[in-house]
């Protein structure tokens, strides 16, 4: 037999008749939200693939917070590779009575070896490649700088000691091309006029490159012979490895919004399950009949199991089809922050799409529809027989595995997959409680409402296992909705709230021993406050207690990233007011010169630091050693300058060292950095202000992304709603058509049909609310240490938008039950 | 035209059906031994509750007996599964129902090419043209059931039935759900087209005029085969 042709047909018709609407729009929806995501991201992923040696700027490059040694370059060029370097820090640039922070990067011939550098003759002005570097005595600047310093090209700018003609508008750069949160806009200059700035002082932070570009084996020949040759501090980074901490955000985001479109999918699941159950429940004579005609048990398994295949294979399709669509909305969302040029997406996502909507459909759809194959022929006999049983949630067993599989896959790590998945099955636990617990509650109100609301909320009692199904459904919506805008909002406000009005908005760093009395004046005869400077020596911890240590001694990725840069020790002979000593003793003015330590406790936890240990270090090229006899917790959210290490007075003397500062310039004192900045031009300010800015926007527009991407959420609730109301529809027509032939009037049994909706609504609204309020609680107290306060307007926004949205949504899903006539509908019921 | 000399093509014998009900076991069929020869056209007759339907949906194979057995064709209907009994039916069996029974999501031609499509034919699609032709239903062979008459859904459902041309045709009350002339006018189609194929014809009804135009008759009553007309 054909089962694939009778299939085809059956379909065609089915989906005609609008039987499959709500399973096959649920489907759409998961797969949108997840291909949404998938493409978004295979986007940004691909452009870093593809772009990767020019996002190097080259084949191979080595990165030092220290001058590489000469002996790299003639290894280089004993391969027969092109070499160039590069210097990068951040700076101050001052333009007549103007000052702006700067991205400084001093670039050597041949810069960059792979890709070009773009550049305009002025602002707004279309762009071109151009060959080879600014001139000496000339600079290229981001078009970022020339407005805030109110320049244009052929102006003179001065940057640290040396005065430097602005010469074009950097438009585009190799090694920038992925940039997502650089603090500041970028000046370059030929490596030729650094020393003219002075802007290189011992203890300066800066980041050297020198990059390589030749022949493939070339290549590898080399980080062969220079492999055992990199000092602490240096390390290789090529094609394939290039841009870490840009991989490492972009995972993050891919993870956490691909758990994001899963929440959708979840939910997508629960409507195909509904709709599904009623695609059943509606075949049972079919099958029947079918099994009198002669199929076996097989052939209605294949009829139906095709139908559903090519239903959901088309439905996927679909899904990928909107998901690249709607991906659009997410690059421009997010791509922005993304200065590469986004290439078109890869057709991986459709993999992952398509098997999103079968593994949805496997999960929830396959269950009921397996149990078509036993409906016992005598049915067509006697219609009362053959109903079979709900699917007990052992029958979903495989497909919820598999959608935890999903889930453990988008999460990308075990722990954080296992944590997703624990907390969503508590989650979903609790939330059922509650909404059991408010569904019984229910009960006790029905009595004492009207005829109307009485037969309403007698609905949602009655039917209690689909009425919870359906307000965690819509409550997930609104909770994801009420997390991403109130809480989020009261999030930053409170954080906002929590820093003093004069917490410091400056920080300056850079500042040489020489200068430090001076800005001392400075600072207290301009500003009215006697600041405190603070001595920073770059030291890196190669060991504790005569055991050397590397960062693969660690398997916290924060411990790797901290032993494998340099710290800033410090000294002073106080604990800073918002210190707080945990563990041992400051030390006394007798102990001047002691090499002893106080040791910051998250940072000794993370590197298992305890009292006693000996810490070793290097300073350029010396050892320091030293005993930590004091643990302390330090109040970081205080914007002052802060040390993880400090020491004694005396006790690092020696060592090259620079100074930093932190201050709170006021609003009305905008002249006192540049006045500053151009007594002491190599000192830096970073304006804090401007950098919280930068983050609180990058915040919003992530945050602007994962609310796109709970949009689906909120679909695919209203499909379960939609979905069910699809499954009760019958029996609704019917109880309506009883309910008229009694005698009651269509005014009731709207007010009966919106009343069962909105107190669903309401009771979403009411978990979605609570929900929401713990959610935030934890966030602010656990992770953001934040004072918790309670916002009203989270309950009346869930509440009221639930109960209208809900209330209004259901109505316009069943009024038109009204317009049958009760006697053909008692009569085709009959 | 009932041939004496063939083999039966049903044969029952012992035949019993009890369930269990809220008031305790509860006997719908007794002991019931019957044999139906080739060709012949048989009613079983009997007031509601009598047990017609249960009898009809065990020669059928739709239910399985309490004890007893059933030879269709010479095959021990109970000694097959559930699969076996389908094929068995979609073999030598047809069925007209009260109800109709049509699948709501198929056309008329699509309803009679679903048994001979189910048995693999090639054919499926003349075959079924032919046999919707020969209803007068050739014209309205793109429609959906809800787009027909009853009387029209109902020679749909003859079609379907004799489509196949099975050895056997089981009828429950083909003209119970129509009025009196658009029965009258199915039960001629059915008895014409049942005497042109030489099918057997097995048909349960509460309506004596229909029951006369079988050979022969079988009475029910609660349970019991009362008297063999």
């Amino acid at each position: 037999m054909n089962t694939l042709a009778l299939a085809m047909r059956m379909l065609r018709r089915d989906w005609r008749a609008g039987e499959l609407r709500a399973l096959a729009l649920a489907l759409i929806v998961a797969v949108t939200s997840v291909t949404a995501v998938g493409f978004f991201t295979d986007r940004i992923d691909q452009a870093l693939h593809r772009q990767a040696n020019e996002l190097l700027g080259a084949d191979l490059l080595i990165a030092s917070d220290h001058p590489l040694a000469n002996e790299l370059r003639s290894i280089a060029h004993q391969n027969n590779l092109r070499s160039a370097e590069t210097l990068d820090f951040p700076s101050m640039v001052v333009a007549g009575e103007k000052t702006h922070l700067a991205e400084i990067k001093a670039v050597s011939d041949g810069y960059p070896l792979r890709g070009k550098l773009y550049t305009a003759p002025q602002r707004f002005m279309p762009d071109s490649p151009s060959s080879g570097i600014p001139q000496p005595g000339t600079v290229w600047l981001d078009a970022g700088l020339l407005g805030p310093l109110n320049i244009v090209v052929g102006d003179r700018i001065s940057v640290g000691e040396a005065q430097l003609t602005v010469a074009a508008v950097l438009t585009r750069e190799p090694a920038r091309g992925g940039d997502l949160f650089s603090i500041a806009p970028r000046l370059m200059l030929n490596l030729a006029d650094l020393p003219n700035t002075q802007l290189v002082q011992p203890a300066s932070r800066i980041r050297y490159r020198l990059l390589v570009a030749g022949e493939a084996k070339n290549i590898a020949a080399y980080r062969t012979a220079i492999a055992h040759r990199l000092k602490p501090g240096e390390r290789i980074e090529g094609v394939e490895d290039a841009r870490p901490e840009l991989r490492t955000a972009l995972n993050r985001a891919q993870s956490f919004l691909g758990l994001a479109a899963l929440v959708s999918v979840m939910l997508a699941g629960v409507a195909v399950a509904i709709a599904t159950r009623r695609f059943m429940t509606r075949h049972l004579d079919n099958c029947a009949m079918m099994r009198c005609l002669g199929a076996v048990q097989s052939d209605i398994t294949r009829i139906y199991v095709y139908q559903i295949l090519l239903l959901g294979l088309t439905a996927s399709l679909l899904g990928c089809m909107l998901g690249y669509a709607a991906q659009g909305v997410l690059a421009q969302v997010l791509g922005t922050m993304v200065t590469a040029e986004l290439p078109l997406p890869s057709l991986q996502p459709v993999v992952f799409g398509v098997l999103t909507g079968m593994i949805t459909l496997a999960a929830f759809a396959l269950p009921p529809l397996l149990q078509l194959k036993r409906v016992p022929p005598l049915r067509v006999l006697r219609r009362d027989i053959g109903t079979p049983p709900a699917s007990s949630l052992t029958a979903y067993g495989f497909g919820i595995a598999a959608l935890a599989g999903l889930m453990l896959w988008q999460a990308g790590d075990l722990k954080l997959g296992g944590y997703v998945l624990g907390g969503t099955a508590a989650a979903l636990l609790v939330l059922t409680a509650f909404a059991l617990a408010l569904i019984s509650a229910l009960r006790l109100l029905r009595h004492r409402a009207g005829v109307a609301w009485r037969f309403g909320i007698a609905n949602i009692t009655r039917r209690a296992q689909g009425s919870v199904v359906q307000i965690l459904g819509f409550g997930i919506g609104i909770m994801a909705l009420l997390l991403l805008t109130l809480v989020r909002g009261d999030l930053l406000k409170d954080w906002q709230k929590s820093l003093p009005a004069d917490a410091p908005n400056r920080f300056l760093i850079n500042i040489q021993p020489n200068q430090v009395p001076a800005i001392h004046d400075f600072l207290t005869r301009e500003n009215g406050t006697e600041p405190t400077l603070f001595p920073m020596i770059r030291a890196r911890l190669t060991g504790i207690n005569d055991k050397a240590i590397s960062a693969n001694t660690y398997t916290d990725e924060r411990a790797q990233r901290l032993v494998s840069r340099e710290f800033n020790l410090s000294w002073g002979a106080h604990m800073q007011s918002d210190n707080q000593l945990v563990a041992g003793r400051w030390w006394s003015a007798a102990e001047h010169g002691e090499r002893v330590l106080s040791v910051e406790e998250g940072l000794a936890k993370t590197l298992g630091i305890t009292l006693g240990d000996t810490l070793h270090y290097m300073v350029g090229g010396d050892e320091f050693t030293a005993k930590v006899t004091s643990l302390r917790k330090v109040e970081w959210d205080s914007m002052r300058a802060n040390f993880f290490v400090m020491a004694p007075p005396g006790a690092l003397d020696g060592y090259p060292a620079s100074y930093i500062t932190s201050l709170y310039v006021p609003q009305n004192k905008p002249e006192l950095m540049n006045k500053l900045v151009k007594a002491f031009p190599n000192v830096t300010v970073i304006d804090v202000a401007a950098i919280m800015a930068q983050v609180r926007l990058i915040m919003e527009r992530v945050g602007l992304a994962v609310e796109y991407v709970f949009l689906f959420t909120v679909m695919a609730g209203l499909l379960v709603l939609y979905a069910a109301i699809q499954a009760t529809l019958d029996e609704r027509i019917r109880e309506s058509a009883i309910l008229r032939t009694l005698g009651a009037r269509r005014g009731q049994l709207l007010t009966g049909l919106f009343s069962e909706f909105a107190v669903l609504g309401l009771l979403a609204g009411l978990v979605a609310s609570t929900a929401a309020t713990l959610l935030g609680y934890l966030l602010a107290t656990h992770v953001f240490h934040l004072p918790f306060s309670l916002n009203f307007w989270i309950w009346l926004t869930g509440i009221v938008g639930g109960t209208l949205g809900v209330g209004l949504a259901g109505l316009l899903g069943t009024r038109f039950i009204l317009q049958r006539p009760p006697l053909e509908v008692l009569r085709n019921s009959g | 035209m009932p041939d004496g000399s063939s083999y039966p093509i049903v044969r029952a014998e012992n035949l019993a059906k009890q369930v269990n009900s809220p008031e305790g076991e509860l006997v719908l069929l007794h002991d019931i031994d019957l044999t139906i020869v080739p060709g012949e056209a048989v009613a079983i007759i009997g007031a509601s509750g009598s047990g017609k339907s249960t009898l009809l949906g065990l020669l059928a194979g739709l239910d399985t007996p309490s004890c007893g057995q059933v030879w269709i064709d010479g095959t021990d209907l109970f000694a097959l599964d559930e699969d076996g009994r389908a094929r068995l039916r979609g073999a030598m069996i047809g069925f007209v129902f009260q109800s109709f029974q049509l699948l709501p999501n198929l056309t008329a031609l699509e309803n009679v090419m679903l048994p001979l499509e189910l048995a693999g034919r090639d054919d499926a699609r003349d075959v079924a043209r032919a046999v919707l032709a020969r209803v007068g239903l050739d014209a309205r062979r793109n429609h959906y059931p809800k787009q027909l008459s009853g009387g029209e859904q109902q020679r749909v459902a003859i079609a379907r039935a004799f489509a196949p041309q099975p050895k056997l045709l089981f009828a429950d009350e083909p003209t119970g759900n129509l009025d009196r002339a658009t029965g009258k006018r199915v039960a001629d189609l059915l008895f014409e087209i049942n005497q042109e194929l030489a099918t057997t014809l097995i048909l349960v009804t509460h309506d004596e005029t229909l029951a006369q135009r079988c050979n022969r008759r079988l009475e029910l009553e609660t349970g019991r085969l009362k008297v063999e007309a």
